[in-house]
């Protein structure tokens, strides 16, 4: 079974951190990492930009483009896609034909991502 | 991290939210900031032993406010304080609580922190000062370091502009739209003030000591834009700040020297800072409402842009100026637009553009900087070491003068080979 880990965290502490600080915590993380490659257990890593750069697409009967994070409580994250996009309009376009694929509700947030491995897993899949 | 690694960063992100809050229930912001303290030390006790708060923000308040009446009941007649145990005990359903009323404040708690600090008779530096120290809560001591003062000093410097900014008192009420966009302004122009405070610095020790200054503008900025997500201009201000930012590495040399845009080693440009202003900077024109720092985060995007100088969109620069121009008219703009213009027309016309301006920038070391170099790249050597010659005399640091002796260097070794 493969797992996906999502982080959630105060992102006002993190952007308090310092220089040091940060890479203390990031050079430790980066120890886990390594140990999980090294098992071929880790998949695709990602940060991503702060929540200020978010912008959101409510899948309402009309898309409504919104800036700023997805901020309801009441859905669920369930899955997301990582999409080369030469800027946001693109971004937004491709999100516009996956709602309309998937028009059931919902929202799509929309975050450029910081940095990016691509490792696979060694592991089959079931 | 440790345990006080965690609660200072928990406690710097906590503090304008907190003490916006406990000002609005004092009305003093000395008794705020007092109560906020007192929060803080509970906070040290309390959060390595229980555990940090679902909440910090809240925790802090409620503690707070707690703290600032026992204060007040003090001054009459000596009473107990409650013990910290008490009070996290309480925690869950009094926090739940002051969540609630406090949230619908949070926005307006935090505008207004950093409103009372653009006061307007205040100057500059004093904004700057009290911003650092109430909504930021650098210690006077940072600050001094930060402005090359003394303590002392710029202890005095704060107590006084906290002074004015008691006297003027007011700004509870809710704000109307219009006063929250008014309030919006100031505190952009305030928040950029912090940035080029920093920003400004010469290199060597000084820039170090001033870069934390760019950094915590930065902090303010994302703060701010996370209460008004949807505002093109504080999108724009802070993706200028974070792409001008993103330079700092290769801004200066071993010695300290100022090192030009076309010749700075774009390798050493901090690529999570580009990538983020980009990403704003595309949000923003969404909006399709220009403003002074839209545009200017947009020329700051084209340069960062630029894998090498040379390729550099000179022609797009060219047009944002000349937006920047209708936006926010002044020499200094046309100057820049004429650096741009030069690139793409030549230097004649950008000489030709500059020209008018010689009365209002008579006095101006950029100008006659400029002038020298367009003059130089048109072989009018004479003319160009007289420019070069009033630039010197213009010179504020002593980085701009050598850059201006290098040319002065230039035009003396073109004329040995002739």
């Amino acid at each position: 079974m493969r797992y996906a880990i999502l982080c959630y965290s105060c992102e006002d502490a993190i952007g308090s951190w310092t220089l040091e600080e940060e890479r203390l915590v990031m050079g430790r993380l980066a120890a886990v990492e390594g140990k999980l490659m090294r098992e071929g257990r880790l998949g695709p890593t990602a940060r991503l930009l702060p929540t200020t750069s978010a912008t959101t697409l409510r899948k309402s009967r009309k898309t409504v483009v919104l800036d700023g994070p997805y901020a309801e409580t009441k859905e669920q994250l369930l899955g997301f896609y990582l999409v080369d996009c030469n800027g946001l309009e693109q971004a937004i376009e491709t999100a516009i034909e996956l709602a309309a694929a998937n028009p059931c509700g919902g929202a799509y947030e929309i975050r450029p991502v910081d940095i990016m491995s691509l490792n696979l897993p060694r592991t089959p899949l079931p | 991290m440790s345990d006080i690694g965690w609660i200072d960063a928990a406690l710097t992100s906590a503090r304008p939210q907190a003490v916006g809050a406990l000002l609005r229930y004092f009305r003093d912001l000395d008794t705020a900031e007092e109560a906020f303290q007192d929060a803080c030390l509970r906070a040290l006790k309390s959060w390595p032993q229980n555990g940090p708060p679902r909440d910090p923000a809240a925790w802090l308040i409620l503690v707070g406010r707690n703290s600032g009446i026992d204060a007040a009941r003090r001054r009459n007649k000596q009473t107990e304080l409650p013990d910290e145990a008490a009070i996290s005990d309480l925690e869950d359903a009094e926090t739940d609580m002051a969540e609630r009323l406090d949230g619908a404040h949070y926005r307006d708690d935090i505008l207004r922190l950093l409103f009372i600090c653009c006061h307007r008779d205040l100057p500059a530096t004093q904004q700057i000062a009290v911003a650092l120290r109430i909504v930021s809560g650098l210690s006077v001591r940072q600050i001094a370091r930060a402005f090359l003062v003394g303590e002392s000093a710029m202890e005095q410097r704060i107590t006084r502009a906290k002074g004015r900014i008691a006297k003027a008192g007011g700004g509870f009420e809710n704000p109307t739209p219009d006063e929250r966009a008014a309030r919006l302004t100031a505190v952009a122009a305030m928040i950029y003030l912090v940035f080029n405070e920093g920003y400004s610095a010469a290199g060597g020790d000084e820039a170090e000591r001033r870069a934390p200054l760019c950094d915590e503008a930065i902090r303010l900025a994302r703060l701010l834009l996370r209460l008004f997500p949807s505002d093109p201009e504080i999108m724009g201000l802070t993706a200028l700040m974070l792409l001008q930012h993103a330079r700092v590495a290769a801004r200066f040399d071993a010695e300290g020297l100022a090192i030009l845009l076309a010749d700075q080693d774009r390798s050493l440009w901090n690529a999570r800072h580009i990538a983020e202003g980009l990403a704003l900077i595309d949000k923003a024109i969404r909006h399709r409402t220009p403003g002074p720092y839209q545009v200017q985060a947009a020329i700051a995007a084209l340069h960062a842009r630029a894998a090498r100088a040379e390729d550099t969109d000179w022609a797009q620069i060219d047009l944002l100026y000349a937006t920047l121009e209708v936006l926010t008219p002044s020499p200094v703009v046309t100057l820049n637009r004429a650096v741009a213009v030069s690139k793409v027309a030549g230097p004649e016309a950008a000489l030709e553009m500059i020209e008018p301006l010689a009365p209002r920038l008579a006095g101006y070391f950029h100008y006659f900087g400029l002038k020298g170099a367009l003059l130089k790249q048109l072989g009018r050597n004479g003319e160009a070491r007289t420019a070069f010659d009033q630039a010197i005399s213009l010179a504020n640091t002593a980085a701009e003068a050598a850059h201006i002796r290098l040319h002065l260097d230039q035009l003396t070794e073109g004329a040995d080979r002739v």
